[in-house]
């Protein structure tokens, strides 16, 4: 009967153990998410029941103590920056991913890698930091007060900058090589092979490296606290300060009571469900090319 | 085996017990199917593995010889979606009933596998993991088992300086041959070996084919190999497995010598002859 | 346009791209190497941060540090393996909690600090304190860690699976003693993203672990972070920029010791488990 169970030499209780307890972890861990939106949500409540959420897009402006919460200003001055940065981001990062898929290679292309990670992994207060004493005097000096709509859009297209080169770097490192090989062989210049061949190719992963380069721009809280000026306004100057949701809820999480903290709780709810909206659309974009190539 | 073999290794230390082979039934397997889904692989095998015999399982690719190991040992258990039917008597207990431990089940039947696939460890913890594994603490015990083993897979003077070295560094001979070490460390019944010198070079494979001739006696060993030399060479006897319509079954069982100069049976005889598979 | 011209394009843009980075870095290291001292790590900070040190806020954020990894690891390193070892191809339940932690790698970390507000602060009454930062934080980087290391161990080889079972290992052993010391670059490299992630963390910190710059006695004392200290400085006190620019790399360099100690660990581990 040595092979029958309840053996009590060894310790093989253990695995029956381990099972349920690492499923009730995980699913502990997927239930943040629940928690994390609920409390949102609970806290948020007092400005969003009874249809006071309207008050968000209807109010002028931001005024919380006098029980104005209007969130356009900063919302759209949030999309300014984050439109400016990709402007500038989007070219170069693909530039830079093109450079390091067909230019670069061996001791060039190690010394641009590393660059890359260490731009990629600078804390983004250490860049809001250069942002605020290098850039923003030197803009300063050209179109005061300097601390604006265009030192945030030029330091955020920075911070993102290596998503785009990353991202679209591994979509064209997707492409197939016999593709490349055919379009040399056709006599096509190095050019034309990667503007007609490759980037057409790639063309879904470049989109969704753009895309989750928005949704951090978005999210990114430090540099545009730092840069941006902060004055509560529809941007309507490249020189002008305006101010991002995220920096709103840093500058006034400190001291907001009641409907006011409300306030910062649903304008960070609504910055979440924007921010997952693109992630979700750049996971869609980069499925599409598996389908399709 | 030629003596450049015995030469070049030392191939040693399991007794061959005389008479090396009894007819009694170690094994009893009846009508044991496997499916994988809705496909059924195997179907109705019965036969007898005997007790201290090296029994070969011949036949083409997808006949389901690596699952009638699989089954043995209850490795099915692993693959989502497999099933088992029949029954396998082992000492009076059927191994395919639910109430079996698998995991002394597989204590006493071990496996070797077609590719070598000594744990990413030392040599000494290979077969250190599963002695403490299976309760033994002491390191003088431990010590002396880890050398039993070695010497009876032919390996100890090979790597006797370098315990603590990387299994992975050891040639593919050498690591097939850790793996027998480290299955019988664990001091099992029966070995099941799927192909074992198939992914070897020939003077490799020709070591541990040695070394299986010399486990003859101690243990019963059940072989999968393609290698139809092999099975005359080793074994005692011999099933041979064909493939139809999909399904794979047992055409034929007997001594091996029967069975490779006077099959019964027409597929048998096409196959050992080259005309087939 | 020409293949000559393009070409030159692609290299301008890189070459600004490489210059603004060595442009910030030479930056950070001319205005605070001059004011890095060994005085400096060690210290109080003096004035608002004006003078003297860092001291107490570097043991604030290695405490911070450590609180976000004594948790975030073994839950991350438990949930990878859960989701890697335990549930079968298109298993409901493990699609959802993948689901899950993928919609909360997304959300921005500002939003983690109101959440760690309002649940760690205020529901759980742990207040502005190193206990609620560093949980905040692990949050944060758990989804990035589980799934790294979830691929890590799902990408450990079938082989060793299958003859850990052979051997009548059970499964507890086979992942403990095999799979995880096989997978632990990944796990490794999971940890990396997790350090830069949480010692760049800024906005999360504010209101969740506090400003409060003085030596905290335990887990329930507010601390502040290197990052904090770099944005405090920088926006609130006017004449901190020396001091700013000393702690940034300061925050680089840790961030750097961080990586190459995690680096190392997964090393060791693997040597000392391993012998590949």
């Amino acid at each position: 009967m040595i092979l029958s169970k309840r053996n009590t030499l060894f310790r093989w209780g253990a695995d029956r153990q381990l099972q349920p307890l690492l499923a009730a972890l995980a699913l502990a861990t997927a239930a943040m998410l629940l928690l994390i939106v609920t409390f949102l949500l609970l806290e948020a409540w007092p400005v969003v029941a009874n249809g006071r959420w309207r008050d968000f897009f209807t109010d002028e402006s931001w005024y919380p103590l006098e029980g104005q919460f209007g969130l356009l200003p900063m919302l759209w001055g949030s999309i300014a920056i984050m439109v400016g940065a990709m402007i500038l981001a989007a070219p170069l990062g693909l530039a830079a991913a093109i450079f390091a898929s067909f230019y670069a290679s061996g001791f060039v292309l190690r010394v641009y890698q590393m660059l890359m990670a260490l731009l990629a992994g600078m804390p983004s207060v250490v860049l809001g930091l250069w942002g605020l004493m290098v850039l923003v005097p030197l803009l300063a000096a050209w179109q005061p007060p300097g601390a604006s709509l265009l030192a945030a859009m030029l330091v955020l297209s920075l911070m993102i900058l290596p998503t785009v080169a990353l991202a679209s770097a591994s979509a064209l490192a997707s492409v197939p090589k016999p593709l490349m090989a055919g379009a040399a062989a056709l006599g096509m210049c190095r050019k034309s092979q990667i503007m007609k061949v490759a980037i057409p190719v790639a063309r879904h992963g470049i989109w969704s490296a753009m895309l989750l380069a928005v949704a951090r721009a978005l999210g990114e809280t430090m540099v545009v606290l730092m840069v941006a000026g902060n004055v509560v306004q529809y941007p309507h100057g490249l020189f002008e300060p305006v101010r991002a949701l995220t920096a709103n809820i840093a500058l006034e999480m400190g001291y907001a009571m009641e409907d006011h903290r409300a306030g910062l709780f649903a304008s960070g709810l609504m910055l979440t469900s924007i921010v997952l909206l693109l992630a979700w659309l750049a996971g869609m974009t980069a499925k599409r090319e598996l389908h399709h190539v | 085996m030629t003596n450049h073999f015995d030469t070049a290794y030392t191939v040693g230390g399991v007794s061959l017990a005389e008479p090396c082979c009894i007819p009694t039934p170690h094994l009893q397997v009846n009508d044991l199917s496997v499916s994988y889904g809705e496909h059924r692989v195997l179907e109705a095998v019965t036969l007898d593995i005997y007790k201290g015999c090296i029994t070969a399982l011949i036949g083409p690719s997808g006949c389901g010889k690596t699952s009638f190991l699989s089954a043995i040992n209850r490795l099915t258990d692993l693959i989502p979606g497999a099933a088992t039917e029949g029954s396998v008597q082992f000492e009076g207990e059927n191994i395919l009933g639910k109430s079996v431990d698998t995991l002394l089940l597989r204590r006493r039947i071990g496996m070797i596998f077609q590719k070598p696939n000594p744990f990413p460890l030392s040599i000494r913890r290979n077969l250190e993991l599963p002695l403490r594994e299976h309760g033994v603490r002491e390191r003088k015990t431990l010590d002396a088992e880890i050398e039993g083993a070695l010497r009876d897979a032919g390996l100890w003077d090979e790597v006797k300086d370098r315990l603590d070295g990387p299994a992975l560094a050891l040639s593919g001979g050498q690591q097939q041959r850790l793996c027998i070490a480290r299955a019988l460390v664990l001091k099992p019944e029966i070995l099941l070996m799927d192909e074992p010198c198939s992914a070897l070079d020939p003077i490799s494979s020709g070591v541990v084919e040695d070394l299986i001739i010399r486990l003859r006696g101690r243990f019963t060993v059940v072989i999968v190999t393609h290698n139809l030399a092999q099975a005359k060479r080793v074994a005692n006897y011999a099933a041979f497995f064909w493939m139809t319509e999909r399904v794979g079954k047992l055409i034929e069982f007997d001594h091996c010598q029967r069975l490779f100069e006077a099959p019964n049976h027409n597929l048998t005889a096409a196959y050992i002859s080259g005309a087939k598979g | 346009m020409s293949d000559r011209l393009f070409e030159a394009i692609i290299y301008f843009c890189t070459a600004t791209v490489v210059g603004l980075l060595l442009w910030i870095i030479g930056d950070l290291a001319y205005q605070g190497l001059a004011h890095l001292s060994f005085d400096f790590l060690f210290s109080e900070p003096e004035n608002a941060g004006r003078d003297g040190g860092i001291g107490p806020i570097l043991v604030s954020t290695l405490m911070i540090l450590g609180v976000t990894f004594l948790t975030a690891l073994p839950v991350g390193v438990a949930v990878a393996v859960w989701l890697a070892e335990f549930t079968r191809r298109g298993s409901i339940a493990g699609n959802w909690v993948r689901l899950s932690l993928d919609v909360m790698a997304g959300v921005p970390s500002i939003v983690y600090g109101l959440f760690g507000n309002a649940f760690f602060c205020l529901y759980l009454g742990m207040g502005f304190s190193i206990l609620s930062g560093g949980l905040t934080l692990a949050l944060m980087i758990l989804p990035v860690l589980i799934r790294t290391c979830e691929a890590g161990v799902s990408s450990v080889s079938d082989a060793w699976r299958h003859g850990a079972q052979a051997l009548g290992m059970s499964r507890s052993s086979a992942i403990w003693h095999i799979l995880l010391p096989a997978a632990s670059p990944a796990i490794a490299a999971g940890l990396i993203l997790g350090i830069g992630r949480a010692s760049a963390e800024t906005a999360a910190l504010i209101f969740t672990s506090g400003y409060v710059d003085r030596m905290p006695e335990s887990l329930m004392d507010s601390g502040r972070t290197l990052s904090v200290h770099i944005y405090d400085l920088s926006m609130n006190v006017t004449g901190g920029d020396a001091t700013a620019h000393a702690s940034a790399l300061v925050l680089l360099a840790l961030i750097l010791i961080l990586t190459m100690l995690a680096q190392s660990f997964s090393g060791r581990w693997l040597q000392g488990r391993l012998n590949v």
